[in-house]
């Protein structure tokens, strides 16, 4: 990959990154919200009963449902708030991907249960 | 399965289309054709990872779940309880699914992102480089997540030990 071509824009940009933003820590918080629900209901059993909303799936419906929930409310927030701004791009794509990487760590059960 | 597999196909192709566009002078060359393309091809790459993860969370998993009902010697029909009932495959659940079933769920929110990245910038992304990089991070992170999913998913379901084939131990020296 070249760093020059990828580095360097073609054009000053015509739509701000405020929404590209959005969406790239929306996904993050919401892969991470996924990993913590997992490891929440794998330890408490109220919340493993509160989370079985679907009995034939069991626990896993909850916590992928709300998940899902987590992730398209805080984007439709920070899509809300950032959509017409300009935001510093660096600091949120590794805040994003720390928790990506967080989420897929946390998510290996010998990782999770050493929690 | 099949969705699945059709998405680890996909990705591997994104990655590349993806590497093509970022190198030396691509990005300054490319039609917009080929920016639409991007959009609509991660766009597929949504659709076949929602279809994956709903199938296989509502569909497939209550089957694998499945209580066998007390007193079944034959426990075949019930892959859950056949791989928990010798110590030789529970790891296959305890590692194998309870990994799978969750980090499968990453790969729809990574690559819904991507492509409404794509879509909404459509030509104007070649001028926000960390936009890229955050989609190409999270494509390839999808492909990750996707592989271990996919790669457990087929043990697991043509090969090893529910059908009774061969037991390979995920984990050794553990006190059982």
């Amino acid at each position: 990959m070249s760093t020059q071509a990828a580095a360097t824009p073609v054009n000053p940009p015509a739509i701000p990154n405020g929404s590209g933003a959005a969406a790239i820590l929306s996904a993050g918080i919401g892969a991470f919200a996924l990993a913590l629900l997992s490891i929440a209901a794998d330890k408490s059993a109220s919340l493993k009963a509160l989370l079985s909303i679907y009995k034939p799936t069991g626990t896993l419906s909850g916590v992928t449902t709300g998940a899902i929930l987590v992730w398209l409310a805080v984007w439709a927030v920070l899509d809300w708030r950032w959509r017409n701004h300009a935001v510093s791009l660096l600091r949120i794509n590794i805040a994003a991907l720390v928790l990506l990487g967080l989420s897929l760590l946390l998510t290996f059960p010998p990782v999770a249960d050493l929690l | 399965m099949g969705f699945g597999a059709l998405y680890l196909l996909a990705a591997s192709g994104a990655i590349v289309l993806l590497y093509q566009r970022a190198s030396a002078g691509a990005l300054a060359h490319a039609s917009s054709g080929s920016d639409r393309f991007l959009g609509i091809y991660l766009a597929v790459m949504a659709a076949l990872a929602w279809l994956t993860v709903l199938s296989g969370t509502y569909i497939v998993y209550p089957w694998y779940r499945a209580a066998a009902p007390p007193g079944t010697l034959n426990l075949s029909a019930f892959p859950r309880s056949l791989l928990l009932s010798s110590p030789a495959t529970r790891q296959w659940h305890s590692i194998g699914v309870e990994w799978k079933e969750h980090v499968a769920w990453l790969v729809p929110i990574a690559i819904t992102m991507a492509a409404f990245v794509a879509i909404r910038y459509v030509r104007d992304l070649r001028n926000h480089p960390q936009l890229r990089y955050a989609l190409h991070g999270f494509v390839i992170a999808s492909l990750f997540a996707a592989g271990v999913a996919g790669f457990f998913g087929a043990m697991l379901d043509k090969y090893a030990p529910v059908d009774g084939g061969q037991t390979i131990h995920l984990v050794r020296g553990q006190r059982q």
